[in-house]
């Protein structure tokens, strides 16, 4: 009983889960709907263990171009961050254009990454980042900006340098800010890669799903979605673990635990 | 007073801030020496200026007239020596509360060994022996703020500033930390500038009370408090201390901060 008590919430989820597989599953042969159109989870299932290798190598490479755009969203957008906290020209300037470009729909601009970097991993890894980096850079910001006063001056009549206020103040306070947008930043991330794989390319998920449709393998289109969909979730939840490693002391982290 | 006797030394010193409204003056020609080793409060509503004071003198604020020196030195940033505790503890929730203690040894490039012995003792003399490893939400106010206090002390500074540091803390946990800063004060002798808009605190800890008055933000009058040292809690009961209180009360009514009818 305290074991289902502790892990209500993560079999709750895996119930809603499980029960909508069922459904889907009983449907498709009630109903003996054709599997061009909606294959039954069963049959799904059977296409990723037919050709295990194949779907692995895809998703392998689908993951790498992810996490590359992810790391480098997440590097670039920190710095830029820093910089428009700390520079009246770099905010007017750099986030006034970052701001603007949020607003292009980005898949549009998709294309023009084929034309500059060709079809390899470069342009698809570009597109992740491009994508992904505008949450991170906005939610830094926030969370760099959001930093109390009280505790600057704290640090200031302990004679802090600017660099040990951003270190040990501004930061600590910011990563809450920060793993909002990575968060955000992570799916993000993913569906930059499938559209950089979509655009152009042999590899990847996003190839697969488009090469697949093309022969109405419907099977084949499911099984690549339901791995980016596990993909995804997994990756999540990850960025969330570490956000919980990180900050341990955040107020939503720490439920009614401590205090009093 | 011959000067090396003065620690602190305002002259003359006003801040005006702009706001939407015109200029907003918050402090009006204060002029105030705080000696060596003297213990000084600031005694005055809110909205007099009392905290702006603090933050001047600390290097954190820029007066817009006059000057303030401590040690004939003048202030333009937070200068060496001196301690702050505010009104909020303000504790690093991510770390615990000895690395809180600790916290200046990181911004100041100390021997982190050298001040740890310090940190315990500290700890120790405010009751949060056996609390080093605990992080601040698992704290109550009253023990947090000691703290803060903690923080404040690690270096041994000659000049602590304390902006109204017991306001947020229930009736009982501030006499008790009243009586443990006027303990502090009567082993350390340190040059003490308290900002409270309590009367029997600024009594109760003070040798001089200095009365402040709003709109603009300035002083009305300095008062000595001829009490003996060191100070129990029944000092408070005794006619001399009565009388203290009633002046300051009657002043501030004059004022028309106080209304009784």
């Amino acid at each position: 009983m305290n074991w289902i008590k502790r892990n209500d919430k993560f079999l709750s989820v895996v119930a809603v889960l499980a029960g909508s597989v069922l459904i889907w599953e009983l449907l498709c042969w009630l109903l003996e709907v054709r599997v061009f159109i909606l294959p039954a989870p069963s049959r799904i299932f059977l296409e990723i263990v037919d050709t295990p290798i194949y779907f692995l190598s895809n998703a392998g490479f689908t993951l790498m171009t992810t996490l590359a755009g992810f790391a480098l969203a997440v590097i670039l957008g920190v710095v830029a961050a820093v910089g428009i906290v700390h520079s009246v020209f770099l905010e007017r300037t750099l986030y006034t254009l970052l701001v603007a470009l949020n607003s292009v729909p980005k898949v549009a601009l998709a294309p023009l990454f084929v034309i500059w970097m060709g079809t390899g991993s470069e342009p698809k890894i570009a597109i992740a980042l491009m994508i992904a980096i505008f949450s991170i850079v906005i939610d830094t910001v926030l969370g760099l900006r959001s930093a109390d006063t009280d505790m600057i001056n704290m640090a200031r009549a302990a004679r802090a340098t600017q660099l040990q206020i951003l270190i040990k103040i501004r930061f600590p306070m910011a990563l809450a800010s920060m793993f909002a947008g990575m968060k955000v930043g992570i799916s993000f991330a993913l569906i930059g890669a499938i559209v950089g794989e979509f655009v152009a390319g042999e590899t990847g998920l996003g190839h697969v799903i488009l090469l697949s449709q093309g022969m109405f393998d419907t099977p084949r289109v499911f099984a690549a979605i339901f791995i980016l969909g596990a993909m995804g979730t997994i990756l999540f939840y990850i960025v969330e673990a570490a956000e919980r490693f990180f900050l341990p002391w955040h107020v939503s982290q720490r439920g009614y635990s401590g205090g009093h | 007073m011959s000067k090396n006797d003065c620690y602190v030394s305002i002259r003359h010193v006003g801040k005006i801030y702009p706001s939407p409204h015109g200029e907003v003056t918050a402090l009006q020609d204060i002029n105030l020496d705080i000696k060596n080793h003297e213990f000084v409060s600031i005694l005055g509503p809110s909205g007099c200026g009392k905290s702006t004071l603090l933050k001047c003198i600390a290097g954190l604020e820029k007066a817009s007239q006059g000057t303030i020196e401590i040690q004939e030195q003048t202030v333009s940033r937070p200068p060496d020596g001196m301690g702050v505790v505010f009104q909020r503890d303000i504790l690093l929730d991510w770390r615990n509360i000895l690395d809180n203690v600790m916290l200046i040894t990181e911004f100041r490039r100390l021997h982190r060994e050298q001040y740890l012995d310090k940190a315990h003792a500290l700890l120790k003399r405010f009751g949060l022996e056996g609390f080093e490893n605990r992080h601040p939400w698992e704290l109550s106010g009253g023990m947090r703020q000691r703290a803060a206090i903690c923080r404040a002390l690690l270096d041994d500074p000659e000049l602590l500033l304390m902006d109204e540091p017991f306001g947020a803390l229930d009736a009982m946990t501030r006499d008790d930390l009243n009586l443990e800063l006027a303990r502090l004060w009567q082993d350390t002798r340190k040059t003490v500038l308290f900002i409270t808009h309590s009367i029997p605190e600024a009594i109760f800890l003070s040798d001089r009370v200095v009365v402040m008055s709003r709109n603009p933000g300035r002083i009305d009058e300095i008062v000595d408090i001829d009490l003996p040292r060191p100070r129990k809690l029944s000092l408070r009961e005794t006619p001399k201390f009565g009388e203290y209180v009633a002046h300051f009360r009657h002043r501030f009514a004059e004022l028309g901060i106080v209304k009784e009818d």
